[in-house]
């Protein structure tokens, strides 16, 4: 199980041919409190780079582009309900959706948390 | 006094600090300062402000219409006239208007709405005509439509114009379907639009909507667009997919790109066209004209730089002028004058002869009459020399704003040389724990409407305030020290701020749970909360 980042923010947690995402706890941080998640639909096929979900906070609304190609298989249905769950666990129980992986070399090019550190740090 | 909203200044509660704020009145009002409830609670529920037949209901013209009669009666309020007109009086008295103070809204250009505007609007010859009325009836209404797209042409130095867009939005869809037709004509399936980081939100979502695919252009480190990455992504030649690019100059960071004429250069090397939005006009017009910068097509809200209201009274008119390239593709109907003068009006029936590349119709009618009355009265009663000048100190007031507030509020782009219309500041200053909403909800306390917040977003915690040409220098400077009164407060750790407004109507609403939990209709049956003690509000 490793969990990789990308420059926009996106993490994606994988096990096996199945990824999570969500955004990082820097991510929710910058957008303020998080008032609604538009989340992609199950079954949709992404590519990575697509965007897939919105996130709506009180001060923006922010595309979500997806780390990773696939086949979307779940979404988290508590966001409808309780958006605030990005900003109290953005790294854990507030995950978007989960993806059965088509091509895992892509996340090849993705930053694991050490380099995403620096890279946050960097900004 | 039933009113269920438990959070704020009332008037009974008078200004904090008030010595005599224990002191009660029997209304709960104070002086003129009401405490208006809802609509709802108003009224016993049953009156009526109309004397209805009493003779009852007309029979049904198709019994089968039957099953859609109401079983009960609606919960309407229930009022008289004067009890309705006087709610509504009210409430308007707690809001705020450009006839009241100065609207620093950037990116909005809210300027002051000349009441001669107003008087041509309103005669009968332009106010009381209907758009299905015999074209040789309304003969001068097409005639003002004809001289306002005559000097708007002429301002932007274009080839054409599209009066019918009924907002900048829908000018912007206008420019773009402009645009498709013009690759459709020569059989190029481009499918992406670029637009830079620092665009309106309306760009992307625009280009999406006539179904390209959206790309972002990275900004330079001074706010402006980055032309050597703009012109890596265009590619060489000709097979290049880029349909267009969509600039806002001047850009949302108050800057002009000064590299217009080479991004324009590049785009159309690469076989696309420019899209300008036109948001930021008011800061260039008699000065710049954008057919000389290469621009293709540029939508014009007239209730920005032309002074129409905003809204339009419902709809809007944004107008788009079109280069030689676009001009064949615009939209029906359209306005023109004959070689014997005759201003005439070009539908369907006439596209074969008089413009037979048109992209089709993209409102019922010609555009907003009411619009162009008022904007062609600004423009006729300042003249060129007038516009120019409107321009001058249009940008003259920005940078006033933008330097009397150098050390007390970050201004990420003050070394980028001079703002154009509006003054962009950044959170970057404030201590920890203060933030723009802050200074924004200090400024409401102080009698201003804020500035915009929040936009564009590739400035952190971004202010931007665009006082616009209307405010007088005494104007300017009291919104000047308040603005800096409010961010020394922020600087000195002032924890009052945190809940300012303190003396407006309503204290600081929470507005990600109207976000989350909007409540959207009367609630009359649910127990209001617990009012919060006085100490908690702060308002004693």
């Amino acid at each position: 199980m490793s969990r990789y980042f990308t420059r926009d923010h996106e993490w994606i947690e994988v096990e096996g041919d199945t990824g999570t995402v969500g955004i990082t706890d820097y991510a929710q941080g910058q957008l303020g409190d998080i008032t609604f998640v538009e989340l992609p639909a199950a079954g949709q096929a992404v590519k990575k780079g697509d965007s897939v979900s919105v996130v709506d906070s009180v001060k923006a609304a922010s595309d979500i582009y997806t780390p990773a190609s696939g086949a979307v298989t779940d979404v988290n249905h508590a966001l409808a309900d309780e958006p605030e769950l990005v900003n109290a666990d953005a790294e854990a129980g507030g995950w978007l959706y989960r993806l059965k992986l088509s091509d895992p070399g892509e996340l090849g090019g993705l930053m694991d948390r050490a380099g995403y550190e620096e890279y946050v740090g960097g900004l | 006094m039933n009113a269920p909203n438990t959070s704020g200044w009332r008037p009974a509660m008078g200004p904090a600090g008030d010595a005599e704020a224990g002191l009660a009145t029997a209304s709960g009002d104070r002086g003129l300062m009401v405490e208006e409830p809802l609509i709802f609670e108003l009224g016993a529920g049953n009156g009526c402000g109309v004397d209805f037949d009493q003779s009852g209901p007309e029979p049904l013209p198709l019994p089968s219409l039957s099953r859609f009669l109401r079983k009960s009666a609606p919960a309407l309020p229930g009022l008289s006239e004067p009890d309705a007109m006087r709610h509504y009086t009210r409430l308007s008295r707690q809001n705020y208007a450009i006839d009241l103070g100065p609207f620093p809204l950037g990116s909005c250009t809210m300027k002051h709405n000349p009441r001669l505007n107003e008087k041509t609007a309103r005669l009968p010859g332009f106010a009381d005509i209907h758009p299905l009325q015999p074209q040789q009836t309304v003969r001068g209404a097409f005639e003002v439509i004809h001289q306002l797209a005559h000097w708007l042409i002429t301002l932007t130095g274009m080839e054409a114009v599209a009066m019918s867009p009924k907002a900048g939005a829908h000018g912007e869809l206008c420019g773009l379907l402009c645009i498709r037709a013009a690759h459709d004509a020569r059989g190029s399936a481009r499918r992406v639009v670029l637009v830079p980081e620092s665009a309106h939100g309306t760009n992307p979502a625009t280009a999406a909507f006539a179904g390209y695919r959206v790309e972002s252009i990275p900004g330079t480190a001074d706010g402006r667009v980055d032309l050597a990455a703009l012109k890596a992504r265009l590619g060489g030649g000709r097979d290049s997919d880029v349909a267009g690019v969509m600039i806002t100059n001047p850009n949302t960071c108050g800057l002009f790109e000064r590299d217009m004429r080479a991004i324009s250069g590049a785009v159309h090397a690469a076989g696309g066209y420019v899209y300008c939005d036109g948001a930021n006009f008011n800061a260039i017009v008699g000065k710049v004209r954008p057919g000389d910068l290469g621009i293709d097509a540029m939508h014009i809200n007239l209730h920005k730089t032309f002074s129409t209201p905003h809204g339009g009274g419902g709809p809007g008119s944004g107008p788009v002028v079109l280069s030689a390239a676009l001009a064949p593709f615009a939209p029906l109907p359209f306005v023109t004058r004959d070689t014997d003068g005759t201003v005439r009006l070009v539908e369907e029936e006439d596209a074969p002869a008089d413009g037979p590349q048109t992209f089709g119709r993209m409102a019922a009618f010609h555009g907003q009459m009411g619009m162009f009355t008022r904007a062609l009265t600004y423009i006729l009663s300042h003249g060129a020399d007038g516009l120019r000048q409107v321009a001058e100190d249009a940008v003259l007031n920005a940078n006033y704003v933008l330097r009397s507030l150098d050390g007390v509020l970050d201004a990420p782009f003050g070394g980028s040389g001079p703002c154009m219309h509006e003054a962009l500041f950044s959170d970057a200053g404030l201590p920890e724990g203060f933030s723009t909403l802050d200074i924004a909800k200090g400024l409401i306390d102080e009698g201003f409407h804020p500035m915009t917040i929040y936009f564009p977003l590739v400035v952190h915690g971004a202010m931007l305030v665009e006082p616009t040409e209307c405010e007088s220098r005494q104007g300017l400077d009291r919104l000047i020290a308040s603005l800096r009164a409010v961010a020394e407060r922020a600087l000195a750790g002032d924890e009052t701020l945190k809940s300012a407004p303190r003396f407006a109507p309503r204290r600081r609403l929470d507005e990600t749970r109207a976000a989350r939990k909007p409540v959207l209709t009367w609630q009359g049956h649910v127990q209001p909360p617990a009012a919060p003690s006085l100490s908690e509000t702060g308002g004693g």
